[in-house]
């Protein structure tokens, strides 16, 4: 494939969408301002229209909070973690999987500020000197959180950003609409000079590097949101880890529930092979796999322990009454993605597409089991009715609008800025090997 | 004076920048839709020192990550959890993450700083081939060696030459 075609096809995508596009563009903002209203609602008659009840003072803000970082992870894995593997397959899905992690960052950063009880407050989290003389607590895994959700917004952002410098710069030299003002400013003056892209690779390089740790700690310091907390269920060494993967596999479900539609409708078929979704669905086996081992290794070490409590609560979860959505979340991320060891499933985009589907819904339920489900059944008995939390229509409201952000940011970028890299395809071209997968080990460079 | 030689391949370019510098005619900057090895080969170029930049920023981070939580303790000592006032392991955690966020935005001020940007607004070597296909070879040189470096430029495969003002 030559630079110029590949040139005319990305940018293709940039030209005036259709009249489907507008309509769901619409419909999206529908949603969103309709999760405005719910959280103007909750404003005015407080945190009661939200089903919070003793001890469950966590519901699904916080559950789409770790949910929406968890979908961030995979974009940073992908352009950062894949980048430094010199895994050359990443390119075609890279920026598409960036894009997401920063949208994902945005949504679930909305989300504590919505559950707090005063959220014009929320800047007291921010250690700034002011006239009370009080500072934040360091110690506390709330700050952590903050520390590291700001960050990984803000690298996440600066790496979206670089990466796209010079895709801005051919779309500021090749569309020529009203748009291209903005392109020239944003293109920062990019002229592809060889001392530009010396400086260019060596701070990607960097980027991606940075990236990788951080990736890894800011779901770890999510975890320690709850395995910091003595509450059983939550209070377990292995949070980590667990949380990471199934960060990452709820990620790459998302990145696949997108992309499929996605190549279809921008006509980046040629682009976005098979091969590439057959990559995305071996990551997903492997952390599905990760992923599983943790359940049961929750469940083993709550009978080994010899702690009525712990034992109590997973007991709970297995029969109580948030059990239904235990086991769907077991099947739907442990199990489900097992069928993906068939090749002819993997590299059939109807059967990924629902798979995936089903990763993301169980990834949800994941989050909302050890959250409520943990909370409703801690050290005191009495508590342990049931019915004890439901989210109400305000918190349906303002999840569902999550949503509705989220893709009608995506939508908003993919028709502006070039959802596939037009600079690293290029360079791929160089690179024979990229178009079909080795047969044997490669060589070590 | 100027010369700028387009052309339709790297290796070509690389191959007329190394014989340009080889006959020592002139300043060579090339203008291209990717980074090249070839090219990057051919003008012999040294490590960015975006390197240094990052590094600096990362243990700038590293300091005020540990800095910031230790002050603040110690401007107004309150104990919680009858934990001790400096207690180390969750400060680790606000300097790793500022290490990163600090090593990262000192990366990205010295990229721009190094690659003179943002400059929107300047008249660059304006042509929209080379963010298309085109590789640009601009050579600044003697007003007497312009036609040995048109030579070579023409003798490495260049599609055009043209006077660069």
């Amino acid at each position: 494939m030559s630079y110029s075609q590949i040139n005319a096809d990305i940018l293709r995508t940039l030209r005036m969408p259709g009249r489907a596009y507008w309509g769901l563009l619409t419909a999206l903002t529908a949603v969103v301002l309709f999760g405005v209203f719910c959280f103007w609602t909750q404003v005015q008659r407080g945190m009661g229209v939200a089903g919070y009840e003793h001890p469950v003072a966590w519901g699904i803000y916080i559950t789409n909070f770790v949910f929406w970082v968890g979908i961030a992870h995979s974009g940073t894995l992908i352009s950062a973690v894949l980048f430094l593997f010199r895994a050359t397959w990443r390119t075609a899905v890279a920026r598409a999987a960036e894009t997401m992690t920063v949208f994902a960052v945005m949504t679930a950063g909305l989300f504590p500020i919505i559950h707090i009880g005063r959220p014009w407050f929320f800047y007291w989290l921010i250690p700034y000197p002011n006239e009370r003389q009080l500072w934040v607590n360091f110690r506390s895994p709330l700050i952590w959180d903050l520390v590291a959700i700001s960050t990984y917004l803000t690298v996440s952002l600066m790496f979206l950003f670089i990466g796209l410098i010079p895709d801005i710069a051919a779309a500021r030299d090749h569309v020529k609409d009203w748009r291209r003002p903005i392109y020239r400013i944003l293109a920062l003056g990019w002229q592809g000079s060889n001392r530009q892209w010396r400086h260019y690779n060596s701070l990607y390089g960097f980027f991606a590097a940075l990236a990788t740790p951080l990736v890894v700690s800011v779901h770890s310091v999510v975890s320690w949101d709850f395995a910091m907390a003595i509450l059983p269920g939550w209070h377990s060494t292995i949070f980590a880890p667990y949380f990471v993967a199934g960060a990452i596999l709820s990620g790459l479900a998302m990145v696949i529930t997108i992309l499929i539609p996605l190549r279809r409708w921008l006509g980046l078929e040629e682009y976005i092979r098979i091969w590439h979704f057959e990559n995305l669905a071996k990551l997903l086996i492997v952390t599905s796999l990760i992923v599983g081992y943790a359940y049961l290794t929750e469940y083993f070490i709550a009978w080994y322990s010899n702690s009525q409590f712990e034992q109590g609560t997973f007991l709970d979860r297995m029969f109580g009454q948030y059990a239904v959505f235990a086991w769907t979340m077991l099947i739907c991320n442990a199990v489900i993605p097992m069928l993906l060891f068939f090749k002819h499933l993997r590299t059939n985009l109807v059967a990924l597409f629902v798979i995936s589907i089903f990763v993301n819904i169980g990834m949800w339920l994941e989050r909302f089991v050890i959250i409520v489900s943990s909370l409703s059944h801690d050290y005191d008995p009495a508590n342990w009715t049931d019915g004890v939390y439901s989210p109400t229509w305000v918190e349906g409201g303002i999840t569902a609008a999550s949503f509705a952000l989220f893709f009608l940011l995506f939508l908003l970028f993919v028709r502006n800025f070039p959802a596939v890299s037009i600079t690293e395809m290029k360079e791929s071209t160089e690179q024979p090997a990229e178009e079909a997968p080795a047969t044997a080990w490669p060589e070590p460079v | 004076m100027a010369l700028l030689g387009v052309f339709d391949d790297g290796s070509k370019a690389a191959a007329a920048i190394i014989a340009i510098q080889h006959d020592a005619l002139g300043r060579v900057d090339v203008y291209s839709p990717t980074p090249s090895h070839a090219i990057d080969q051919a003008l012999d170029i040294q490590v960015s020192p975006v390197r240094t930049f990052t590094l600096i920023g990362g243990l700038f981070g590293c300091i005020v990550g540990f800095a910031l939580p230790i002050y603040t303790v110690l401007d107004w000592p309150l104990i919680t959890g009858g934990k001790p006032l400096l207690s180390i392991p969750p400060f680790v955690v606000i300097a790793f993450e500022l290490t990163i966020l600090f090593g990262a935005t000192f990366g990205l001020l010295g990229f721009l700083g190094l690659a003179r940007l943002p400059n929107p607004f300047r008249k660059r070597v304006s042509d929209p081939r080379f963010t298309n296909d085109k590789f640009g070879v601009l050579v600044t040189c003697d007003a007497a060696r312009v036609d040995a470096v048109r030579a070579h430029l023409l003798a490495a495969g260049c599609e055009e030459v043209s006077d660069h003002a």
